[in-house]
C-alpha cells in the first residue's frame, strides 16, 4: 500500500469529480446539440449536419457517464446504493431519455422518410434536453439534502416522493446544467459548421449564456441567505474503517458557505463559472469558438467544483436523518478496493484521453452540407 | 420486511433486461471479429469487394450495436436502482470490474466505433483497420470484465465480510481476476457470441445464394463465416464441457440441479439424458440414465462421486444452523461486544453467515427461527430443478445442431458445392436464431442455477434489493416493456430492410437491384 486510507480518500473526491467534469464537458456537448437540433436546424440538411458534428463521438463520450457510474459503484458503494434507488424515478426517466440517443443517432438517416427523421430529431432533443436538466435537479436536491436514512444493516430507504424533487431550489439549479450544457453545445457547432446556421447558434450561445449566469448567480444568493447546510459534529478519525452511522451532525443555516470563509482561495471556482460564461459569450460574439469552447469547459468545471466545494465533505446529506448522510471519509470503499481502483485510473485514464484525442484530430475541420453529401459515410 | 411482490417484480425486471440486453451482444462480439477478418483481407489483397463486404456487413452490426448500447445502459443502472442492498453490500468487490469495464474496454470500443462507421474518408487504410481491430477488442474486454463481475457472484473469491462495514470486501484483486469460473465462463461467453455472429453471416449469405445473386459477395461472406463459425462452435463445446468440470468444482448445487439428481450414487455417476423432476417428491421421474458420463465430465475420473440435491441439502441445513448463530455474534457485534471471544466465535461461523440470512424470508430476527422455519430455509436454499433440467437441454441440443450445420457448411463450402446443397442453405437460413436460444438458455441456467442466492453462499437474492415499492417497479417495468417492445420492432424492420436489399445498400452501383433502380442518395 503506497497510500495512505485518509489520501486515498480524498483523492477519490477529486477522481469523481474529475469523471462527473470529463462527463459534462464531453456528453454534455452532445447532449447540447441535442437540445439545440429542432431550434437551430431549420433544414433535414442543417440538422444533419449539426448531427455529424457529433457522431463519431458522442458513444465514447457517453462513456464518461457509465464510467462515473461505475467508479461511484467502485469508490462509494453506499452512496451509489442511495442515489440511485432513492431518486428512482427520475433515474428511469434520464435512463428512458438516454435511450434516443444511440438508435436516434444511427438510426435517423438509414431512411430518406421526412417524418422518420423528424421524429429521430426529437428523440434526440429529449435525449439531451432529460438528462441535462435532470442532473442539475439531482445536484440541487444534493445541496438541501435528501429525505433518506440507513437502517443497522446499512439499508437505504428514501422516505421522499418523486415531485419532491422538482422544488424551486433545484429547479433553479436545473436551469443552470441546461442552459450551461446548452450554451456548451451551441459553441460547438459554431466551430464545426457552416453557412447560416452559425448565426443563429449565436444568439443561442448569447442567451443561454445569460440564463447560465443568472441562475448560477441566483442559486448562490439563495444559497447565502442562510440555506440550510450540515457540518459534523463528531467523527471517527478519517482513516477509520467507513461506518456512516458513527458520526453526529448537525444543520447549520448557511454551512454551505464555510469552506468558501475557511478556505478563500475556493472563491476561484465559483469565479470561473461565472468568467468562463462571460468569456464563451465574449469569444462567440467574435467568432472565436474555439477560445469559446475552451472557455465554456472551463465554466462547466468551475460549477461542478463550486457545488462539490460547497458540500465537502458530504457527498450526499440526509434532509431527514442528518446521522445517515454520506461523507468523503465514511462512504467509501475499502483501502484495497480504493488502491486498485487508483492505480486503474491512474493507468487507463490518461489512454482514453490520448486516443479521443486522436479520434477527434481525425475527424477535426468544419463540416459543410456539401462536404456531407458527398461523403459515403455520414450519418 | 420488504414487499414480496416488489421483490418478485424486481427479479422479473432485471432477468427481462438482461436477457433482453443479452440479445445483442452476442452479435456484437461476434461481428467484430468478422469484420476484422473482412477488412484484413481487404488491406492485404486491395480487392474492393471486400471494402464492401466490411461495410455492408458493418451497417447490419451497427443496427444491432445501437440496440446493445441503449440497454447496456439500464444494466449500469439497475443495479443501484433496484438492487441498492446489494450495491451496498458487494460494490467493494463487484464494482471494481464493473469500473475497470468501463476504463479500459467499454472507452475503447466506444470511442472507435464511431470512426468505423464515419472514419473511411479520413483514415489511411491501415489506420481504419485498426480501428476495427481496437473496437473488436474494446467489445471483447468489455465482455471479460463483465464475467469476472459475474464469475464473482457465482463463485465469491478473494473476498471478506467485515462486521465493522458490514460488507464484503476485497481482500484480493488477483484473485478476483483469476476466478476459474470467471475464466471458463468467459471463454465459453464469447465463443458463442462468435458462433452467433457466424451464424448470422452464413444465413443471410445463404439467402443471397438461394436468391442467385451477389453471388461473388455471398459466396465470400459464407466462407468467412464458415471457417470462423466452425472454430467457434468448437471452442463453445469444448469450454461447455470445462464449465460443467468447473461446476462439479465450485458449484455442486447448480450442478446437481441441472442434472435432476437428486440422490448421491456410487463413483462414476451416470448422466440424466431426460426425465420429469419433482420438485415436492424430491426425485426426477422416467430418468433415462447413461452411465458413467456424468462422473467423467464433471470429476475428470471414475472415483470421484457427484453429489445429489437431497446431500447438498442436509449440508445446507447444518450451515443454517451455523448461520443462525454467526448472525448471533454479529448483532452481538454491532451492539459493542467486540470481546475477542466473541470476535473468534464470529470469524468461525461467518463463512455460513449468508446461510443465516436465509432466514430472513421468514422472521427478520434470524435467530429465533422455529424448527419449521429453518426446513422451509433448507428448502429454499436449492433452485427449483425442473426449469433449470429443460432449459440446459435446449441449449445443449442447439449447441449440437448448431455444430452439425456449421460443419455441414463448411465441409460443402470448402468443397465448392454449396450452391448445389440447396437443402442445406434453407436449413443454415433458417437456422440463425438457434445461437440465440443457446445463448437465453445458457444465460438462464448459469442465473437461474445461482438461485436462491445473488451472490453465491453470500446474499441472498431476495435481501439485495432496494427499499421501493411495488408502483415504482411498475412505472419501470411498463417503461422497460414499452421501449424495448417498440425499439425491437423497429431494430428487426430495418435488419430486414438491409439484409434484403443486400451490398445494394451500399450504393457503390456494383450489386443487385443497382442496375435496375438507380441509387438513392441519403
Amino acid at each position: 500500500m503506497l497510500i495512505d486510507y485518509e489520501t486515498l480518500k480524498l483523492v477519490w473526491w477529486l477522481f469523481v469529480g474529475v469523471l462527473l467534469i470529463g462527463f459534462a464537458i464531453t456528453d454534455g456537448m452532445d447532449m447540447g446539440v441535442g437540445n439545440l437540433l429542432p431550434f437551430v436546424g431549420k433544414t433535414d440538411d442543417e440538422r444533419r449536419l449539426m448531427i455529424n458534428t457529433v457522431g463519431p463521438h458522442w458513444d465514447g463520450n457517453q462513456v464518461w457517464l457509465i464510467t462515473a457510474g461505475g467508479a461511484i459503484f467502485a469508490a462509494w458503494p453506499v452512496v451509489y446504493a442511495a442515489a440511485f434507488s432513492g431518486f428512482y424515478v427520475a433515474m428511469l426517466l434520464v435512463l428512458f431519455a438516454l435511450f434516443f440517443r444511440p438508435v436516434g443517432f444511427d438510426y435517423r438517416s438509414k431512411l430518406g422518410d421526412a417524418r422518420w427523421r423528424k421524429a429521430w430529431d426529437w428523440g434526440l432533443f429529449i435525449g439531451g434536453a432529460v438528462p441535462s436538466l435532470v442532473f442539475g435537479v439531482a445536484f440541487g436536491n444534493l445541496l438541501l439534502g435528501v429525505p433518506f436514512h440507513l437502517d443497522e444493516l446499512m439499508r437505504a430507504y428514501y422516505t421522499g416522493g418523486f415531485f419532491d424533487l422538482l422544488n424551486p431550489f433545484a429547479l433553479l439549479a436545473g436551469i443552470v446544467s441546461f442552459s450551461l450544457l446548452t450554451m456548451h453545445g451551441g459553441v460547438w457547432i459554431q466551430m464545426r459548421t457552416t453557412g447560416p446556421i452559425i448565426q443563429r447558434v449565436k444568439t443561442w450561445i448569447l442567451w443561454t449564456g445569460i440564463a447560465a449566469m443568472s441562475a448560477f448567480a441566483l442559486a448562490g444568493i439563495w444559497l447565502s441567505m442562510g440555506m440550510e447546510g450540515q457540518a459534523i459534529v463528531t467523527q471517527p478519525a478519517l482513516d477509520a474503517l467507513p461506518d456512516p452511522l458513527a458520526k453526529t451532525v448537525e444543520i447549520v443555516p448557511g454551512a454551505w458557505l464555510q469552506n468558501y470563509h475557511d478556505y478563500p482561495i475556493t472563491w476561484i471556482f465559483p469565479a470561473l463559472g461565472f468568467i468562463g460564461v462571460m468569456l464563451t459569450i465574449i469569444m462567440s460574439r467574435s467568432n472565436r469558438p474555439g477560445w469559446g469552447f475552451f472557455s465554456s469547459s472551463l465554466a462547466i468545471s468551475g460549477v461542478i467544483m463550486t457545488a462539490g466545494i460547497a458540500l465537502f465533505p458530504f457527498v450526499m446529506p440526509s434532509s431527514t436523518h442528518p446521522g445517515s448522510s454520506l461523507t468523503v471519509w465514511d462512504a467509501p470503499s475499502s483501502h484495497l478496493t480504493l488502491t486498485v481502483m487508483f492505480w486503474a485510473v491512474l493507468i487507463f485514464l490518461p489512454i482514453v484521453i490520448a486516443y479521443t484525442v486522436w479520434n477527434y484530430r481525425k475527424m477535426w475541420g468544419r463540416l459543410s452540407i456539401e462536404e456531407m453529401h458527398q461523403r459515403t459515410s455520414a450519418y | 420486511m420488504l414487499d414480496p411482490t416488489m421483490i418478485e417484480l424486481s427479479r422479473w425486471q432485471f432477468a427481462l433486461t438482461a436477457l433482453y440486453h443479452f440479445l445483442f451482444v452476442p452479435l456484437t462480439l461476434g461481428m467484430t471479429w468478422i469484420l476484422v477478418i473482412m477488412e484484413s483481407v481487404y488491406v492485404m489483397t486491395g480487392k474492393e469487394i471486400y471494402r464492401d463486404m466490411t461495410k455492408f456487413w458493418g451497417k447490419l452490426f451497427g443496427i444491432n450495436f445501437a440496440l446493445g448500447v441503449t440497454t447496456g445502459l439500464t444494466m449500469e443502472f439497475q443495479f443501484g436502482t433496484n438492487w441498492s442492498y446489494y450495491s451496498h453490500y458487494v460494490g467493494d468487490v463487484f464494482g471494481a470490474p464493473l469500473a475497470i469495464e468501463g476504463l479500459m474496454a467499454f472507452f475503447l470500443e466506444s470511442t472507435f466505433i464511431g470512426l468505423f462507421f464515419l472514419g473511411w474518408e479520413r483514415l489511411s487504410k491501415r489506420q481504419h483497420l485498426a480501428v476495427t481491430f481496437l473496437t473488436a477488442l474494446g467489445t471483447n474486454l468489455s465482455a471479460l470484465w463483465i464475467l469476472v463481475a459475474n464469475g464473482w457472484m457465482q463463485n465469491p473469491v478473494g473476498a471478506e465480510f467485515s462486521y465493522q462495514t458490514m460488507r464484503m470486501e476485497m481482500t484480493s484483486f488477483v484473485e478476483l481476476v483469476l476466478n476459474p469460473v470467471a475464466q471458463v465462463k468467459f471463454i465459453h461467453t464469447v465463443a458463442a457470441g462468435y458462433v452467433t455472429g457466424a451464424m448470422f453471416v452464413m444465413g443471410i449469405s445463404a439467402y443471397y445464394l438461394l436468391k442467385g445473386r451477389d453471388l461473388e459477395f455471398a459466396k465470400r461472406s459464407f466462407s468467412v463465416g464458415a471457417g470462423f463459425g466452425l472454430a467457434a462452435i468448437l471452442s463453445v463445446i469444448v469450454l461447455g464441457d470445462e464449465s460443467g468440470y468447473e461446476l462439479g468444482d465450485v458449484q455442486k448445487t447448480k450442478l446437481a440441479a441441472i442434472e435432476g439428481e437428486w440422490e448421491t450414487h456410487e463413483p462414476p455417476a451416470g448422466f440424466n439424458l431426460i426425465g420429469f423432476p419433482d420438485q415436492e417428491a424430491q426425485q426426477t421421474r422416467g430418468a433415462i440414465t447413461i452411465p458413467w458420463v456424468m462422473g467423467l465430465i464433471t470429476t475428470r475420473s471414475v472415483d470421484e462421486e457427484v453429489k445429489g440435491l437431497k446431500d447438498i441439502m442436509l449440508e445446507n441445513e447444518a450451515r443454517i444452523r451455523s448461520g443462525m448463530r454467526a448472525y448471533d455474534y454479529l448483532q452481538r457485534l454491532r451492539n459493542g461486544d467486540t470481546s475477542e471471544a466473541n470476535i473468534a466465535l464470529f470469524e468461525e461461523t461467518k463463512a455460513d453467515l449468508g446461510y443465516g440470512l436465509l432466514l430472513k424470508a421468514y422472521t427478520p430476527n434470524v435467530v429465533d427461527a422455529t424448527e419449521a422455519q429453518i426446513q422451509a430455509a433448507v428448502k429454499l436454499s436449492i433452485p427449483p430443478v425442473a426449469p433449470l433440467f429443460w432449459s440446459f437441454r435446449i441449449m445443449v441440443a442447439a449447441g449440437f445442431a448448431l455444430l452439425l450445420i456449421i460443419t455441414l457448411g463448411f465441409y460443402y463450402n470448402a468443397r465448392r458445392e454449396i450452391e448445389q446443397k440447396r437443402w442445406l442453405l434453407h436449413v443454415i437460413l433458417w437456422s440463425i436464431p438457434l445461437p440465440w436460444i443457446a445463448i437465453e438458455t445458457g444465460w438462464f441456467v448459469a442465473e437461474f442455477g445461482r438461485q436462491p442466492w445473488a451472490i453465491g453462499e453470500v446474499l441472498p437474492t431476495f435481501l439485495a434489493t432496494s427499499s421501493l415499492t411495488v408502483n415504482d417497479l411498475i412505472f419501470s417495468l411498463v417503461g422497460f416493456i414499452g421501449f424495448y417492445t417498440f425499439l425491437l420492432a423497429i431494430e428487426i424492420w430495418l435488419m430486414f430492410h438491409f439484409a434484403r436489399q443486400g451490398p445494394s445498400s451500399l450504393h457503390t452501383g456494383r450489386y443487385h437491384f443497382e442496375t435496375a433502380t438507380p441509387a438513392t442518395e441519403y
